[in-house]
C-alpha cells in the first residue's frame, strides 16, 4: 500500500513546472506574428513618405488632387477622381457579375448539390481560380469586347472599354466569392435547416430565409475580400480597359450624358495607370514617379475603408447561433 | 380505400428503414391514437429517432436513407408519389433534442413558420397565442425583439414548441425534447405536453422511463435483434407496459436489468 501523502507534499506536487519547448515555440510564433505586422507597417510607411513627396511639390495641392477632373501630372493636372472612378466602375461591374452568380452557385453547392456533383463542380471552380490573370486580360480583349460589340454595335462599344474588363474581373473573382460563400453557408449548423424543414419550409425557403441570413457575416466577408480583389486587379484592366485616364476639361463635361460613367468607353484605373507608368524608364525624380505613391496610398485607403465599413456591417447584421 | 372514421392519426404498416445496406429498423406496426401521447422508448441505437423521422419524412434529407412499407396519415400513405413532403411537415411538426431556435428575434422565430405557410391574419395574435400555449408568454412578452438564443435552454425549447404550434399542426413529434434540460425545465415541458395533448397528438422519444410513465398514454418499446436491427418489441397502454409487460425483454429494460 502506498503511504498517504501529506498536504505540503501535495502542494509541492502542484508547483508550476517550466516548459522550455512551449516557451520557445511561443516566442517563435510571436516573432512571426510581429514580422507580418512590421512588414505591413513598413509598406504603409513607404507609401506615406513617398506620397508626401508628391504633395510637397509646389504645383500639387490636396484640394486639386481631390477635385480636378483630369489626371495628367506632366502638364499639371492631378485629379485622382477620374482614376478612382474607373476603378469603381470596373469593380462595380465585376461585383454585379460575380455576386449574384457566386451566391447562387454557393447556395446550389451547399444546399442542393449531391456529394457527387459537388466533388465535380468544386475542382472546376478551382481550376478557374488558377488561370493567370494575363489570360483573363486577353480573354476580355479578344472575346468579351467583340461579343459586346456584336451585341450593342461597334459605335457604342470601344475596343478598350470598362465593361468587358469589369465583366472578366467578375469571372476572375467568381471562384473566390463562391468558395468563401459556400464555406459560410456550410458552416451554418444542420439543426437550423432541420428546424426550417420541420416547419414545412421548402429547400429554397430554407436556403434563402434561414441559411443565408445565418451566414450573413461570412457572406459579407466574402463580398469584401472579392471587391478588394477586384479593386486591386491590375492585369485585366491594363490589357482591356484602356491605356489612358478618362479625362474631362470640366466636371460639367464629365457629367454631360453621364460620360464619366459610360461603361463602353475606355478608362484607366488606378492600378492600370500604375503599371503603365511604372513600367520602363521612369525617372525617380519625376512627378510621375511621386504620383504613383499618391495613387497607391489612395488605393490602400480605399480598401482599408472598405474593411472597416464591412466590420461594422458584420457586427450589426450578425446572427449568432 | 380511405378509412376516415379511424381513431388512428398515424399508422405504420410493415415499416422498414435502411441506411445504405444497413437495415436499421424492421417491420414496425404502430397505431397512434388521436390526442394521446405516445412514447417511444428503448436502448440507444434501436431506431427510435429513425422511426419518428419517418412520420414527417425528415429522413428524406438523409441521402442514404431508404424506406419500405407504409406510413398512413389519416389513411393516406405519406410516401405515395403524389404526396408533397412539405405539406406533410406542415401537418406533422417536430421538436428536436437540442433546442434549435433560429438566430432571429423571439417574435420572428414564432412567426416564421406561419409566414412561409402563407398565414393571413393577425400575426401578433398568433405569436402571443402560440407563446401562451407553450407556457412561455409571461417570460418573454417584454422582450419579443430579443434574439432567440438569449433565452435559457428550457425557454429555447419552449420557444421551439411555440414555433411548431404556430404552424397549427395536428401532430407534434418530439425527439428527446428534455434531454438537454435540467429537471425543473424538463418538468415544465412535461406539463406542457400533457396540456397540449388536449388539442394535439404527440409522439415523444425519451430515454427517461419516469418521463414516459408520467406523461404518455401509450408506450412503444423498441429494441435490437442480433443484427443490430431495431424492431418494435411491445406496444400498449403505458400502465400495462410499465406494470405488466408481456415480454421479458421489455420487463428487463424497464426495471433497469437491460444488457
Ligand atoms: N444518417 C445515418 N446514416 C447511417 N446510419 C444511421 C444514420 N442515422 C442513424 N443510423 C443508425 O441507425 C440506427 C438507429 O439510429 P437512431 O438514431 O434511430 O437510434 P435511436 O434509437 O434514436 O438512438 P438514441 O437513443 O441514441 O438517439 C443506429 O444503429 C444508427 O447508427
Ligand atoms: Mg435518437
Amino acid at each position: 500500500m502506498t503511504r498517504e501523502r501529506s498536504a505540503p507534499e501535495i502542494h509541492e506536487s502542484l508547483r508550476k513546472r517550466p516548459r522550455w519547448g512551449e516557451t520557445v515555440i511561443h516566442g517563435l510564433l510571436l516573432v512571426f506574428a510581429g514580422l507580418s505586422i512590421v512588414t505591413t507597417l513598413g509598406i504603409v510607411l513607404v507609401l506615406f513618405s513617398q506620397a508626401l513627396h508628391f504633395f510637397a511639390r509646389p504645383e500639387v495641392s490636396l484640394a486639386r488632387f481631390l477635385t480636378e477632373s483630369q489626371w495628367q501630372p506632366q502638364i499639371g493636372h492631378f485629379g485622382i477622381l477620374v482614376l478612382i472612378n474607373a476603378t469603381l466602375l470596373t469593380s462595380l461591374i465585376a461585383m454585379v457579375v460575380a455576386l449574384p452568380t457566386g451566391l447562387a452557385i454557393a447556395i446550389y453547392l451547399s444546399e442542393y448539390a449531391s456529394h457527387r456533383t459537388r466533388s465535380i463542380l468544386k475542382p472546376i471552380l478551382e481550376v478557374l481560380a488558377g488561370i493567370p490573370t494575363v489570360v483573363y486580360g486577353y480573354f476580355a480583349l479578344t472575346f468579351m469586347t467583340p461579343l459586346l460589340q456584336r451585341l450593342l454595335g461597334r459605335d457604342v462599344v470601344e475596343v478598350f472599354n470598362v465593361a468587358s474588363a469589369g465583366m472578366v474581373i467578375g469571372i476572375l473573382i467568381l471562384p473566390l466569392i463562391t468558395s468563401m460563400a459556400e464555406d459560410a453557408l456550410s458552416a451554418v449548423p444542420y439543426a437550423l435547416r432541420e428546424a426550417a424543414y420541420g416547419l414545412g419550409a421548402t429547400r429554397l425557403e430554407t436556403a434563402l430565409k434561414v441559411v443565408t441570413p445565418a451566414a450573413m457575416s461570412g457572406l459579407i466577408a466574402a463580398f469584401v475580400v472579392a471587391i478588394s480583389r477586384a479593386i486591386g486587379e491590375t492585369m485585366i484592366v491594363a490589357i482591356a480597359a484602356g491605356a489612358g485616364p478618362r479625362n474631362f476639361k470640366s466636371w460639367r463635361e464629365a457629367l454631360h450624358h453621364l460620360a464619366l460613367f459610360n461603361p463602353f468607353k475606355g478608362a484607366e484605373t488606378m492600378t492600370g495607370h500604375i503599371v503603365r507608368i511604372s513600367g520602363g524608364d521612369i525617372s525617380y525624380e519625376s512627378i510621375d514617379y511621386d504620383s504613383l505613391f499618391a495613387i497607391g496610398l489612395t488605393l490602400f485607403l480605399i480598401t482599408l475603408l472598405l474593411n472597416i465599413l464591412s466590420r461594422r456591417i458584420v457586427r450589426r447584421y450578425r446572427e449568432v447561433y | 380505400m380511405m378509412n376516415t372514421s379511424s381513431p388512428y392519426v398515424i399508422e405504420t404498416q410493415d415499416l422498414n428503414v435502411f441506411y445504405g445496406d444497413f437495415h436499421a429498423v424492421k417491420n414496425v406496426q404502430l397505431r397512434i391514437e388521436k390526442h394521446k401521447i405516445t412514447a417511444l422508448i428503448g436502448p440507444s441505437g434501436c431506431g427510435k429517432s429513425t422511426v419518428l423521422r419517418c412520420f414527417n419524412r425528415m429522413n428524406d434529407f438523409i441521402p442514404t436513407a431508404r424506406i419500405q412499407g407504409r406510413v398512413l396519415f389519416h389513411g393516406k400513405n405519406i410516401y405515395d408519389p403524389d404526396v408533397d413532403p412539405v405539406q406533410v411537415r406542415r401537418r406533422i411538426g417536430m421538436v428536436f433534442q437540442k433546442p434549435n431556435p433560429f438566430p432571429k428575434s423571439i417574435y420572428d422565430n414564432v412567426a416564421w413558420g406561419a409566414k412561409i405557410n402563407g398565414f393571413r391574419g393577425d400575426l401578433d395574435q398568433l405569436v402571443e397565442e402560440s407563446l401562451r400555449r407553450a407556457a412561455l408568454w409571461d417570460e418573454v412578452k417584454d422582450k419579443l425583439d430579443a434574439n432567440g438564443y438569449s433565452l435559457s435552454g428550457g425557454q429555447q425549447q419552449r420557444l421551439c414548441i411555440a414555433r411548431a404550434l404556430a404552424v397549427k399542426p395536428e401532430v407534434i413529434l418530439m425527439d428527446e425534447p428534455t434531454s438537454a434540460l435540467d429537471p425543473i425545465a424538463s418538468l415544465r415541458i412535461e406539463e406542457l405536453m400533457v396540456q397540449l395533448a388536449e388539442e394535439y397528438t404527440i409522439i415523444v422519444v425519451t430515454h427517461n422511463m419516469q418521463q414516459a410513465a408520467r406523461v404518455s398514454d401509450y408506450t412503444a418499446f423498441f429494441t435490437v435483434d442480433e443484427h443490430r436491427t431495431g424492431y418494435l418489441e411491445e406496444f400498449g397502454p403505458t400502465p400495462e407496459i410499465f406494470t405488466t409487460p408481456k415480454s421479458r425483454i421489455t420487463e428487463d429494460y424497464i426495471t433497469g436489468r437491460f444488457g
